[in-house]
């Protein structure tokens, strides 16, 4: 049957991993093709690799670390990041990307999602939401990676984008990213339950059981973590190991 | 070796050149009739929409180039799904090497879990032929695709999503996988050295 996916996120900056990593065993820890396809061997399923440079003169720096990735990673991989038109994709998928994930842009002009899914397929089109619960209950889409509030409701926005052609909805919830308290389970719920594409659960990992519940009880179907991997608080085959144990379908 | 992967307007052709890379192999991509012709084995891969594709193949006559292959061929993805006899994809007439037809995953209430297009790892069984030598029954391979093959005598492989289906095909020199080896880590990497072994 379908496993449920684990999925570790680098930041990049200048072509390097932003967040400090403790793996000892890497000659550069900061060199996300290292990084990268030492998660591939663990058993990671796909790799987000999210530039948060994203300026105009360092994107042929990102097309040709995309391009080293893809020669030396044997997975899937998504590149996010500054991404704002259907020619930053053309480079990214030419330069061996599977997929790109689009967020502020998308919001800001939906269009491109329609734009991209025909031009691509909706298969390589991941729309990226960082959504907030405030205090009315309501969960709502932020932008510029999580300073910019705006009125418009996750759940509309996951369902327009989906409609529009998006291939997958990389929910990111700003309560519980950082907290490890474990993951948005309202939220993601809602969004995996009611809609027809695959929901990548972001934000709160703190261990093991955390996973099981997001795919038990939200119904996620992949999930999405960065530092408790990078600092090998849970170490990819031990969590897969884990989740097998607890009948969740997993690649060992 | 000489290795050609045939050059079209769908996507993901550069990963299966990486890939045959890091198994130590390099591969022309190429739409030139007499290359693809005199290579040892060739690769006919994509991701993307099946009426674009085929019209683009039959405008540079690809499409019976393909048909008249004698050596190895291998489809990926669309590939393989252009390689049978009919999609339902924009209801489209395709190369008729597998007899197989191409329909789409009957769509599925979101919380079957069952979501169309399938993306992700799934596992393959009852494996036949040499292209899956030393590939244990259910081993995972990455699969992204909304339409599949249904199950027949050319079957060399079944997958199990919303119904078992046909995950590779093969007849004669041809085969066909619906998933992407390219990308499917060290099993896939098993099984585009068994082609290239073939």
């Amino acid at each position: 049957m379908l496993t449920k996916r684990i999925i570790p996120c680098l930041d990049i900056k200048d072509g390097r991993t932003v967040k400090g990593t403790n793996f000892i065993n890497l000659r550069d820890a900061g060199d996300p093709v290292e990084l990268g396809a030492l998660y591939a061997n663990e058993g990671a399923d796909e790799l987000v690799f999210l530039d948060i440079t994203a300026t105009v003169e360092k994107r042929k720096t990102l097309s040709e670390l995309v391009n080293k990735i893809a020669h030396h990673v044997n997975i899937p991989f998504t590149v996010g990041g500054g991404i704002s038109s259907v020619e930053d994709v053309y480079v990214l998928l030419n330069n061996g990307a599977d997929k790109i994930s689009v967020n502020t842009s998308a919001f800001k002009n939906p269009q491109l999602i329609n734009n991209l899914a025909k031009e691509f397929g909706s298969q390589c089109v991941v729309l990226a939401i960082d959504s907030k619960k405030e205090d009315d209950k309501e969960w709502y889409v932020y932008l510029n990676g999580g300073r910019t509030k705006t009125s418009k409701k996750c759940f509309d926005w996951a369902k327009e984008a989906v409609d529009r052609g998006a291939g997958e909805i990389l929910l990111t919830s700003m309560n519980h990213d950082g907290t490890k308290n474990g993951f948005a389970i309202e939220i993601t719920k809602l969004l995996s339950q009611n809609l027809p594409v695959p929901i990548i659960a972001s934000g709160g990992a703190g261990n093991m059981a955390h996973f099981v519940e997001v795919f038990e009880k939200a119904s996620a179907d992949a999930a999405l973590a960065a530092s408790i991997f990078h600092f090998k608080e849970i170490p990819i085959p031990g969590l897969k190991q884990y989740l097998a144990t607890k009948n969740i379908s997993v690649r060992l | 070796m000489k290795i050609a992967i045939i050059k079209y307007n769908a996507g993901n052709i550069r990963s299966v050149l990486y890939a045959l890379e890091r198994i130590g192999h390099t591969a022309l991509v190429t739409d030139n009739a007499g290359e693809i012709i005199n290579a040892d084995k060739v690769i006919f891969p994509g991701v993307g929409e099946a009426s674009t594709a085929m019209n683009y193949l039959k405008e540079r006559k690809l499409d019976s180039l393909i048909c008249s292959l004698t050596q190895p061929v291998l489809g990926i993805c669309l590939g393989m799904q252009l390689m049978c006899k009919y999609s339902e994809e924009n209801d489209t007439k395709c190369l008729g090497i597998f007899e197989e037809t191409i329909k789409k995953f009957a769509s599925q209430p979101p919380k079957e879990g069952l979501k169309v297009p399938q993306i992700g790892w799934n596992s393959i069984f009852d494996l036949k032929t040499n292209l899956f030598k030393n590939i244990p029954n259910n081993s995972y391979c990455y699969f992204v695709h909304g339409y599949y093959a249904g199950q027949g005598e050319h079957t060399i492989a079944t997958t199990d999503y919303v119904q078992p289906y046909a995950s590779a095909l093969q007849k004669d020199n041809f085969f066909g996988v619906q998933f992407h080896p390219e990308k499917s880590a060290s099993t896939g990497e098993t099984i585009l050295k068994n082609f290239l072994e073939l």
